[in-house]
């Protein structure tokens, strides 16, 4: 219970991906612009994270690590998270059109968010049992979640600024990121602090 | 030897049932899609400008496909080439649209128009005509914080000394411009002919507007006495004029004393 507790913490907070280790900045730029996009999306990423995980880690353990082949982990994960996002794309399709529109081409692009693939490999790395894998993959997603709606929030306020003429665009959006990581960057040794 | 075999057999074993559970799921969760309605949404220029009167191009194609409107003249941006592939597909008569720009109708730029206060708020025309009208002295000119500039889809907007100037050649008549602008001054006009063109909407009494802006309308009628096809016509001490009338002829605007009144040639490429 503690460990699963400091697991999710440490994803959420200390280890976020995208505010700290930098994985899926594509996304994170590219979908914040609005909070309810930006929560839709993250929705996705929750839920393709989990279940990339829930796949990959028997996958794994059964086939990958008993045949002596650690070495394919990356290429079958990647097929599998691709083959998993196709289909929360048919879904999405199907019953959230206006989701799977405002969306647009960044749910193809959950196939290559490297924080996806940083998830489940991580698991691997830091040898989590299964239970242990879902916390830290849901928790992941989660800080994801956060680091979103935390920015969809700093950018709408950038809308309303009066902004130097040589930042519009992206550049201002790169230097608030970098901000917003730096608070992050305050959580470090939190989790440490609590279960240590 | 053996290790690469079984490696080989994995992946394509994943790769295998990936692939079938997908196919499975495509067929299970199929959305039907109207063919015809894909291939009007072919046609249009997807700029989703809403000229049309339907809330974008998907919006009018399914309106096309379900038989809602047999008009296909609607789209603005696309034009008569635009029309005509829609009737090939529908079968319709294809409509004619007659080709319009955008201009703005003011001159009030910063030179001319006489300026009252020192407006620090959002760049937005919106928010700043509710202080007092906007920063200008004239309530009724182009503020140039470009709110227009911001809805174009073309770019053909851009704010040149303080008010927006609308490009011919870029402009694909979607009307958003002239939906979004607060004061209203922006109108369609035809393309192709020469036109005179009222330059100003200041309401005002001529001896206001004269502080107001020097290139504002101040009513003084001359163009109404100097036009024979009687097509302009002063309401609220501003002219304005009926472009189904006018020749083009520019005896109104030889008589401006104020320089409001432009012959207007709007040329496309």
């Amino acid at each position: 219970m503690k460990i699963g507790l400091s697991i999710l913490l440490t994803a959420i907070l200390t280890e976020n991906f995208v505010l700290c280790k930098f994985l899926g900045i594509c996304p994170f730029l590219g979908v914040s612009k609005k909070l309810n996009t930006a929560v839709g999306m993250s929705s996705a990423v929750i839920f393709v994270m989990a279940l990339a995980t829930a796949v990959t880690y028997p996958i794994n353990k059964y086939l990958l690590v008993a045949n002596d082949l650690e070495y394919l982990q990356t290429i079958v994960f990647i097929l599998v998270i691709a083959a998993l996002v196709q289909l929360v794309e048919i879904i999405l399709k199907k019953f959230m059109p206006p989701l799977y529109n405002a969306l647009g081409i960044y749910l193809p692009l959950i196939t290559t968010n490297c924080a996806v693939l940083g998830v489940v490999l991580l698991n691997i790395t830091n040898e989590y049992n299964f239970a242990q894998s879902m916390i830290n993959s849901v928790g992941a997603g989660i800080g994801f979640m956060l680091a979103m709606v935390i920015f969809s929030g700093v950018r709408s306020r950038l809308e309303s600024c009066d902004i130097p003429k040589f930042l519009h665009g992206l550049p201002i959006v790169l230097i608030a990121a970098s901000i917003v990581s730096l608070s992050f960057m305050g959580f470090t040794g939190l989790v440490d602090g609590i279960f240590g | 030897m053996n290790t690469i075999i079984i490696a080989v057999i994995i992946v394509s074993v994943i790769g295998l049932i990936a692939g079938l559970g997908l196919s499975i799921a495509s067929k299970v969760f199929a959305v039907p899609v109207d063919e015809k309605a894909e291939a009007i949404r072919e046609c249009l220029p997807g700029a989703n400008c809403g000229a049309c009167g339907y809330s974008g191009c998907d919006g009018y194609a399914a309106a096309l496909s379900k038989g809602e409107t047999t008009d296909t003249a609607l789209c603005a941006p696309g034009g008569n080439d635009t029309a005509k592939a829609i009737g090939e597909i529908t079968g319709l008569a294809a409509g004619e649209i007659k080709p319009m720009a955008a201009v703005v109708l003011c001159q009030g730029h910063n030179v001319n128009a006489e300026v009252k206060l020192e407006y620090q708020g959002v760049k937005s025309c919106k928010m700043a005509t509710q202080i007092f009208g906007g920063p200008k002295e004239c309530i009724y000119g182009c503020l140039g914080y470009g709110d227009c500039v911001a809805v174009c889809e073309y770019e053909a907007i851009s704010i040149c000394d303080g008010i927006a100037r609308i490009n011919p050649y870029m402009c694909k008549a979607c009307k958003m411009c002239v939906k979004t602008c607060p004061k209203g001054l922006i109108e369609m006009m035809p393309l192709e002919e020469t036109k005179a063109a009222v330059l100003c909407k200041n309401h005002d009494k001529g001896a206001i507007t004269r502080k107001e802006c020097k290139a504002g309308c101040i009513g003084c009628m001359k163009c109404v006495k100097a036009c024979e096809a009687e097509a302009v016509k002063i309401v609220n001490f501003c002219a304005s004029v009926d472009y189904e009338k006018c020749t083009g002829c520019g005896k109104c605007h030889e008589v401006c004393p104020v320089g409001a009144i432009d012959l207007v040639t709007l040329i496309k490429a």
